[in-house]
């Protein structure tokens, strides 16, 4: 057996138990590794309506099957947990270092149980584990928590996971960080973490990752290497301009958000573009392990350096907050950094923030003279920091953009779907993928199914963005795709080069397993399906696939989707059947036998 | 007629961002590309007025043509 070490770490916190396991490889078969395996795990062992805060909650960082091996992008792992943002079950996806390393100490996952009685830290050092104080780190930002941590551990190569003042402010859109400026952003995992008063994981690992079949293994690489040197998009686009030359096609497709999704095309938008940021701010590139795309950035700004910004984060401060300085960007985008906060859903919090004052909800006297309108760059950068430290109406923010909206009695500016905050595509102008936001088992996201692919890119071809034709199953494929990518430990950016056939090829030869094609992709329904039946548990219905009301009712006023609005209702019942779900959005039991569940 | 044409990514190097040409009428978006120097198969996306086109669209007074090389992120 390759690509698995076959090994899990339990650790009892409450108990200061520290446990190793065999993973149960049957399950594995069924569920790959990382976001799957995790999520079965979590099903199995998790009552569904546990409260994302209590001591029963656990919590699986979990590394992909082919995490750590010689494959292009296998550098990614997963945070797996009951979200406290929306109690979906949460599986938050991180890039770099770290991933790889745990498996290179021996382990395909940690889980987290119980809570510890103060601060704590893990240590790490192959079979050496350690439950050590975390006193003297507690209320320390990412950076000063990493360099302290690893003078303390003693090994340069020892790669860190920690919250920041985010987390232990159990910050409903706090993230867990790791080599600084990789982030599981989404779903406010790293409150949970905070929750569990667990400030970090170091580790370092010695050992090596096997390949099952050597020789199979190496021409399965050379040939997805070349595929991803020579794709247009993976050779040069990512690698030349990262994540934020999107700014631009986006926005000339006219589905670019701008002030909370009031419109839809920014004029201004090349300001703050990729190319521009290539031309002004960039330092160098920044990939994760293995990473041949390194769409990772490094840039300088007047004030400081530092990792980043993506795609979304430039958007999400900048347009939908109507601000083109890209210093403030940078700034903001740093400070999320630093204090472990989700860029997307702190921007677009902001941003329903700014919404909620144009229109007189919130009033001037509860900003304590903090500007909070569109376009006040100060004022943005000064609401990130306000929020990670809850602060004044920055406590009410910190719960997100629908707690904050609804607790003035207009949820519907809350920018959301089953409470977390949409990315930065107007769903009104891209039919497929307001349909995938829609259906995301995490809530708002575009990572769960990116239709923006065949939609505005045309890859693997191009979509009518406008037709609903076929676009259920579309969604449907692209999903269960996605959710097989994310339990590799391979970057779902590898899909714009790669095909299911290369994945299956890869899983195959390195793990020694002998899925077909079908099999595989079956992996990722089954997953899907996991985590849609964790959702009906806890309460959600076919009520909750559905996209705040200014997308289904208002046309997009101006620019080049002007006038559409999305048709949700004539797709959501195609959807249901592809996906052998009954009319409530249920999967059927002849589903859930076929998947083998 | 006027058309704006608007070049994205690596297409900038060594050519304008934006720039509005006079044209004569029925010109084609493949006669703007010979201009620029761009082999259609270099051109991934294609949009007049935010709307998707190919090298075959004819352009009308008051078009904007966008023009991207293979791009993607997420
Ligand atoms: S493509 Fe970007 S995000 Fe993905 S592994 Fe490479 S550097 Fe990391």
């Amino acid at each position: 057996m390759g690509g698995y070490t076959g090994k899990i770490l339990r650790i009892n916190l409450s108990e200061k138990i520290i446990k190793t396991e065999a993973l149960n490889m049957e399950l594995a078969k069924k569920y790959l590794s990382g976001r799957g395996l995790a999520g079965k795990m979590f099903t199995d062992e998790v009552p569904a309506n546990v409260d994302a805060f209590s001591p029963e909650n656990k919590v699986f960082i979990a590394a992909g099957a082919l995490t750590g091996t010689n494959t292009p992008t296998s550098g990614r792992f997963m945070v797996v947990t009951k979200s406290p943002l929306n109690g979906t079950l949460a599986a938050s996806n991180s890039g770099g270092y770290w991933g790889p390393q745990l498996k290179f100490a021996g382990y395909d996952m940690v889980v987290l149980e119980g809570k510890a009685d103060a601060p704590v830290y893990l240590s790490i050092y192959d079979d050496k584990v350690e439950i050590k104080d975390a006193e003297h780190v507690w209320g320390k930002d990412v950076y000063e928590t990493t360099s302290i941590l690893k003078a303390e551990f003693g090994d340069d190569q020892a790669k860190v996971l920690t919250i920041g003042p985010g987390g232990e402010n159990l910050s409903l859109m706090a993230a867990v960080m790791n080599d600084l400026y990789r982030a599981a952003g989404r779903n406010g995992v790293g409150a949970v973490m905070g929750s569990k008063n667990v400030k970090g994981i170091i580790v370092r690992g010695t050992g090596k990752v096997e390949n099952a079949n050597p020789e199979g293994t190496k021409v399965a690489l050379s040939n997805v290497l070349k595929k991803i040197r020579e794709n247009g998009v993976t050779g040069q686009g990512l690698p030349t301009y990262g994540t934020a030359v999107l700014v631009n096609i986006i926005n000339e497709n006219g589905v670019y958000p701008v002030n909370n999704f009031q419109e839809a095309y920014d004029p201004d938008a090349d300001m703050i573009s990729g190319e521009t940021m290539a031309e002004k701010y960039l330092v160098k590139k920044d990939p994760c392990y293995r990473c041949p795309i390194a769409c990772g950035r490094y840039c300088k700004w007047d004030e400081g350096e530092g990792g980043g910004p993506e795609y979304e984060t430039v958007w999400v401060f900048g347009s939908n907050c109507g601000i083109h300085d890209y210093e403030a960007i940078h700034q903001a985008n740093d400070l999320c950094n630093k204090l472990g906060l989700d860029t997307i859903s702190v921007g677009a919090t902001i941003a329903a923030g700014m919404e909620l004052f144009q229109r007189g909800y919130i009033k001037p006297e509860e900003l304590a003279g903090i500007p909070l309108e569109f376009g006040n760059a100060k004022g943005m950068v000064e609401w990130v920091r306000k929020i990670a430290y809850c602060e004044g109406l920055g406590a009410k923010m910190a719960l997100g953009s629908y707690r904050l909206a609804e607790s003035y009695g207009a949820p519907e500016l809350s920018m959301s779907v089953k409470k977390q905050e949409l990315p930065a595509y107007d769903p009104r102008g891209v039919q497929g993928h307001g349909l995938q936001y829609a259906t995301s088992n995490r809530g708002g996201c575009h990572v769960r199914g990116y239709v923006i692919s065949p939609e505005i890119l045309g890859l693997p071809e191009k979509l009518d963005r406008f037709s609903l034709e076929g676009k259920a199953t579309w969604v449907k494929i692209f999903q269960d795709l996605t959710a097989v990518i994310d339990s590799t430990g391979l970057c779902l950016f590898s899909s714009f080069a790669l095909g299911l056939t290369d994945y299956t090829g890869l899983v195959n030869e390195i793990t020694g397993f002998k899925y077909t094609d079908e099999e595989l992709l079956a992996c990722g329904e089954r997953i899907w399906n996991n985590e849609r039946l964790h959702n009906l548990r806890v309460g959600y219905t076919k009520a909750d696939d559905t996209l705040p009301k200014r997308f289904l009712e208002d046309p997009i006023p101006d620019g080049p989707s002007k006038g559409h609005v999305h048709r949700l209702d004539e797709l959501l019942p195609e959807y249901y059947s592809v996906r052998g779900w009954d009319k409530e959005g249920v999967p059927t039991p002849e589903c859930i036998s076929a998947l083998g569940m | 007629m006027h058309v704006t044409i608007k070049l994205f990514a690596t297409f900038r190097d060594g050519r304008p961002k934006v720039e509005i040409r006079e044209l004569p009428e029925e010109t084609c978006v493949k006669d703007i590309l010979q201009s620029l120097g761009i082999a259609a198969e270099e051109v991934a996306i294609c949009l007049v007025n935010g709307r998707d086109a190919n090298e075959h669209s004819q352009l009308v007074d008051g078009d904007t043509l966008a023009l991207f090389p293979p791009v993607g992120g997420g």
